[in-house]
């Protein structure tokens, strides 16, 4: 076989694998649906999401590296084309080189990585703490500086149509599975930390659009925060199975602009009064 | 199409004591009392089929339930119940007694041993595993139905299981016992029972990979037994070890269990990695490339198994530093599995390569669980797995590493070494469909499900919101049309075994290195009575 046979060969398995690639990891999106993590509204899913797309975007580059080395190889060296077998089976130097290389991508991955998760880690500055308490099946939040606690559960049209042959289409709901009768309300632009446990079994507490997820734990406290860029509303589910109903446990973040968010926690004390 | 095909009868020119086989005549004394190392290989094989297709069927449940938004079909108790089952079943049903019984097979014929170090406790071992999972089965049927906590049975939840909790940790233990006394039998047979000639650095990838596979085996399933026995005494014991009111924790138990459930990973691709160090260099027609190294692979990808188990729980809040210790333990396993990639590729690069059916899975094997390495390794980044963790994204990566990793890796060593247990060869041209919708569907079924948890959808969960729809029906359609598939599977073996007219040569591929492939096809019921002369050219390593 000529060499430049071998290199003509490679480059159309090449665009061929590219073309496979795009196909599977961006025609998708054409369809209108999401198929990528969200970048999210904070500074931590932000990170976040660059990490995820570093680390994907090393890995497709690795994947057709050597897919494109076996398709050229499973095109060419076959039998069909009368190629004989060679007759080498070892190379220290190939072998030193294909240890080394990955583990300087890794040590070059590591680096965002480890920052991302420092930032993660430092709950310093927090101006407002809110504790996120799981149960079977429903959430309950205290606003530990405004005295303001409820629960959080699914909401009833939701649960109507998610029974068994309820004859209910989920499309006719409005966020069908992903609404609340009591949205967890926040301010955006402050720093936020959540203290987060459980009352029964483990939960997990996961808004994509802030950009992590934390265990709900019976008996120990977990700590995450958050700091909101833009208002809006921002839905999640439990992540954690836990029990029957895991499915049916999800979460609302409602973000506010300060004076808005002022004037709900001010309604909300002057109901609390009125009981 | 080279396979050799010979009609004529091959154990002709055979020794006289070869055809002297002392099968057992009666069914029971056969089957049910054999020491036989084939024997008992063909029952675990038949035993895993089984349970490869009822954990297959509660698949379908689940797929069907996931086809559209709203709930059709099961209440969401016993979709739970499907899960948890469905994991039960193909890891410890299907996937580990599969390649005990390929062990069980292999190992003696390739090492040139006449049968097993242990036959009577390997007899045992088997036929343990039938009634552990009869009683798992049974679960269902009871009042509380089946278990619903998962496969990883994380407390609290799991001591909410009704009545059938105990009998769950019991067909636990049983399997564990199992799992033990096989370990114990390949590593006794490995050290003791080779031919003289064959040392360790010249055995067989498959047997490197089983020895190492059965170290791990008994490291780590006494600490499931431990922390299913923790659980036990919790129920019904008032023990508090995953109570934190009791002064225990719920953390506590996952770290135990994923000690156990890392390595086990690992138990279940390890015999894979070596299937395709066989396969690829018979039907490239070239040795194994990196022998050593792939051996040095194999030991160092077990020794980090150890070492990387909280990366299954990073959302549970570790220290920072435990968080910074695992991630970094993590990203270093693609270092050896990167080796094994390149090592098979190269192994490939100037062969004179043919594609039967057996090679056919054998890359397939390499290309999808190479994509299930890679999003393992998007996994490992702690951070970013504060969002991946739990979602459809995890399914689909571990989905990717067991299906078209481990499970095609069987069904490569099913048509590749099938002609040498039956002494027939199998329908190539059945093989071959087989083989292309088998890969055709399982990314049908799986690929979607990395756009689905990357979008949000959180797992074991038996509706969604409708914003999750389409992928998740193209997911079912993929699910229902492989499992359909796997039919063909059962056929293609059946026809093998029972109505091939076309009899197996010796060595069966052209390309076919080993000790094995000296024998007659099929084997004599007892093989290798003396030991074979190892010598160079027989083997199929070459450096």
């Amino acid at each position: 076989m000529k060499k430049e046979n071998t290199i003509i060969v490679a480059l159309a398995v090449l665009a061929a694998i590219v073309a496979a690639t795009w196909l599977i990891l961006v025609a998708p999106g054409y369809t209108g649906n999401h198929i990528n993590m969200t970048p999210g509204v904070t500074e931590l899913s932000e990170e976040h999401y660059d990490l995820h797309m570093i680390v994907l975007w090393v890995c497709v580059v690795i994947g057709i590296g050597v897919f494109t080395v076996m398709f050229t190889s499973i095109f060419l060296h076959r039998k069909s084309r009368g190629h004989d077998a060679a007759k080498f089976s070892h190379s220290t130097k190939a072998e030193i080189i294909w240890t080394i290389i990955p583990v300087l991508i890794l040590v070059g991955m590591a680096v965002p990585a480890t920052k991302a998760l420092v930032k993660m880690e430092d709950f310093t500055g927090a101006e407002m703490t809110v504790k996120i308490t799981g149960f079977q099946w429903r959430w309950k939040y205290e606003y530990l500086d405004q005295d303001i606690s409820f629960i959080s559960s699914l909401d009833p049209d939701s649960n109507a149509a998610r029974q068994l042959n309820s004859g209910i289409a989920p499309e006719s709901i409005d966020n069908y599975l992903l609404d609340v009768d009591h949205p967890l309300v926040l301010p955006v632009g402050r720093k936020i930390k959540f203290l987060i446990t459980a009352d029964d079994v483990i939960h997990s507490w996961w808004v994509p659009a802030l950009g992590w997820k934390r265990d709900a734990i019976p008996g120990f406290i977990n700590e995450a925060w958050t700091n909101i860029d833009k208002p809006g509303t921002y839905r999640g589910q439990c992540a954690e199975l836990c029990g029957k109903d895991h499915g049916f446990m999800p979460i609302v973040v409602i973000a506010l602009a300060q004076d808005e968010f002022d004037a709900w926690v001010d309604e909300q004390v002057a109901k609390n009064n009125v009981k | 199409m080279t396979t050799e095909v010979s009609y004529e009868d091959v154990s002709e020119s055979h020794d006289a004591h070869e055809h002297g086989d002392h099968k057992p005549s009666g069914f029971l004394d056969r089957w049910l009392f054999t020491t036989n190392h084939k024997d008992i290989g063909t029952l675990y094989l038949i035993f895993s089929l089984t349970m490869f297709l009822i954990g297959g069927a509660m698949a379908m449940v689940i797929r069907a339930e996931l086809f559209m938004p709203g709930l059709q079909l099961v209440q969401p108790e016993f979709f739970n119940q499907m899960t948890t089952m469905h994991a039960l079943i193909m890891v410890f049903g299907a996937v580990m007694p599969a390649w005990v019984g390929f062990a069980n097979w292999l190992i003696p014929m390739m090492i040139g041993a006449p049968d097993m170090a242990l036959p009577r406790m390997n007899n045992w071992s088997f036929w343990i595993l039938p009634f552990a999972f009869t009683m798992l089965l049974s679960t269902l049927f009871m009042d509380s139905g089946g278990p619903a906590a998962g496969w990883t049975m994380y407390p609290p939840l799991m001591l909410q299981t009704g009545s059938s909790f105990a009998f769950v940790v019991f067909a636990v233990h049983m399997m564990g016992v199992s799992s033990i006394m096989g370990s114990i039998n390949i590593i006794a047979t490995i050290f003791n029972m080779r031919a003289p000639g064959m040392r360790l650095l010249r055995m067989p990838m498959f047997v490197w990979t089983w020895l190492i596979t059965a170290f791990l085996l008994i490291a780590v399933m006494p600490v499931l037994a431990g922390a299913v026995t923790m659980l036990l005494t919790d129920h019904f014991f008032g023990t508090n070890f995953f109570n934190a009111a009791g002064g225990g924790d719920p953390v506590m138990f996952q770290h135990i269990f994923w000690f156990f459930g890392h390595p086990e990973v690992y138990i279940m691709i390890l015999p894979a990695f070596g299937v395709i160090s066989e396969i690829l260099p018979t039907f490239s027609r070239k040795p194994l490339f990196g022998y050593s190294s792939m051996v040095y692979a194999t030991a160092t990808i077990a020794f980090l198994s150890f070492i990387v188990w909280a990366h299954h729980m990073f959302t549970v809040g570790m220290p920072l530093q435990g968080e910074l210790f695992f991630m970094y333990a993590t990203m270093l396993i693609s270092v050896p599995t990167g080796v094994k990639v390149f090592n098979w590729v190269s192994t490939m690069w100037k062969g004179s390569m043919t594609f039967e059916t057996p090679m056919l899975f054998a890359i397939g094997f390499v290309v999808l669980f190479t994509i299930g390495g890679l999003s393992g390794l998007m996994l490992a980044i702690t951070a970013a797995d504060f969002q991946y963790h739990d979602t459809y994204f995890v399914v689909a990566h571990f989905h990717y590493v067991l299906v078209p990793g481990a499970v095609f890796a069987l069904m490569a060593a099913t048509y590749y070494w099938l002609p040498k247990f039956s002494g027939h060869m199998y329908s190539e041209k059945w093989g071959k469909i087989h083989f292309w919708l088998s890969a055709i569907f399982v990314n049908v079924l799986f690929f979607p499900q990395h756009y689905l948890g990357l979008a949000g959808m959180p797992r074991r969960i038996p509706d969604y919101s409708p914003q999750f729809a389409d992928f998740n029906m193209i997911s079912s359609i993929g699910g229902f049309a492989f499992g359909a598939t796997q039919l063909i599977f059962v056929g293609v073996i059946i026809h093998c075994v029972y109505k091939s007219k076309v009899k197996a040569t010796d060595r069966v591929w052209e390309g076919s290195r080993g000790l094995e492939w000296t024998l007659t096809s099929p084997p004599a019921y007892h093989s290798f009575v003396t030991p074979p002369l190892v010598t160079h050219n027989m083997l199929s390593r070459a450096d």
